[in-house]
């Protein structure tokens, strides 16, 4: 497992088509590891009809809302959680949350 | 068309989706990589399973704090021990709300939903507008179901991207100390599952 519960990552902001599950608010966006919630075969490849083996890490990766969106109302304590593949999450930058 | 579709018969959607769906369905059947006892079957299985289902697992989870543990810790597990078969979700995850915490939850990509346990998602659910405004402003979806989270209460919006359904433990309503497992399970509704809303008091 590359990420621990409390690690600070980035979601990439990569531009891969297909069947992603990287929803593109997040691209860019700075968070941490909540958890690990297994690992399952890749949607992008399961979806073509391939394998999707090897199986890839699964995480449940928090944001804070002001992070997301500018505009944003509401509390600063307001939080989003997404499930991220590990595969589009890099080490991100500054203190752990 | 074929005639073997009595299903179909009354009550005919008519939008383009039900037309293409219609289309892929006969010919899977002409092609026999369905037969027609399997889509009843099929059919049968989503309208067996209702948000009745989440209602009896919040509902056991109010009276039994050993439950809810196992519903927040293995929801799957949790809802075999009621009969609840939970197939389907590779996984489900049930999180709970607090005096300090509201979920709330959606899917952007799409409209993952538990369906295994609560049937076919609302069709709000799968709207694109719920499914862009839950995350970019959650608070002013739920005012609009008719819910505003108590100040100082966070907010947390989990979005079902990928391989987990997920779905709320709302907080028992005041007042109902006396009320049987049944009676509390009246209280569940769906959009408190979903939770855009909270349960009946």
């Amino acid at each position: 497992m590359t990420f621990e519960p409390g690690d600070s990552v980035r979601v990439l902001p990569s531009e891969k088509p297909g069947h992603v599950r990287t929803p593109g608010y997040l691209k860019g966006k700075a968070g941490w590891i909540e958890s690990l919630i297994g690992e399952f075969p890749n949607p992008e490849e399961l979806a073509y009809g391939h394998s999707g083996l090897p199986e890839r890490p699964l995480y449940k990766v928090g944001f804070r809302q002001a992070d997301l969106w500018d505009d944003y109302e509401g509390p600063a304590e307001d939080y989003l959680y997404a499930d991220v593949y590990e595969h589009w999450l890099e080490p991100g930058e500054g203190e752990s949350a | 068309m074929s005639g073997h579709h009595q299903h179909e018969e009354a009550g005919r959607a008519t939008s383009p989706y039900a037309a293409r769906i219609r289309a892929i369905e006969a010919l899977l059947l002409d092609k026999g990589v369905l037969t027609e006892p399997e889509v009843q079957d099929s059919i049968t299985y989503m309208e067996t399973r209702s948000p009745a289902n989440g209602a009896k697992l919040v509902a056991r989870a109010w009276m039994d704090e050993g439950f809810e543990g196992l519903l927040l810790s293995d929801a799957k597990a949790a809802a075999l021990q009621l009969g609840i078969d939970p197939e389907h979700p590779a996984e489900f995850i049930v999180v709970k709300n607090t005096p300090g915490v509201h979920n709330l939850i959606v899917c952007t990509l799409c409209s993952c939903y538990p369906r295994a346990i609560l049937g076919r998602p609302p069709d709000w659910y799968k709207s694109f507008e719920y499914r862009s405004r839950a995350v970019r402003e959650p608070r002013a979806v739920m005012r609009e179901f008719g819910f505003e989270p108590p100040e100082g209460v966070e907010v947390i919006v989990h979005d079902s991207t990928a391989d987990v359904r997920y779905m709320v433990l709302p907080m028992r309503p005041p007042g109902t100390g006396d009320m049987g497992e049944d009676e509390l399970a009246h209280l569940v509704t769906r959009d408190s599952l979903v939770g855009v809303n909270v349960p009946r008091s």
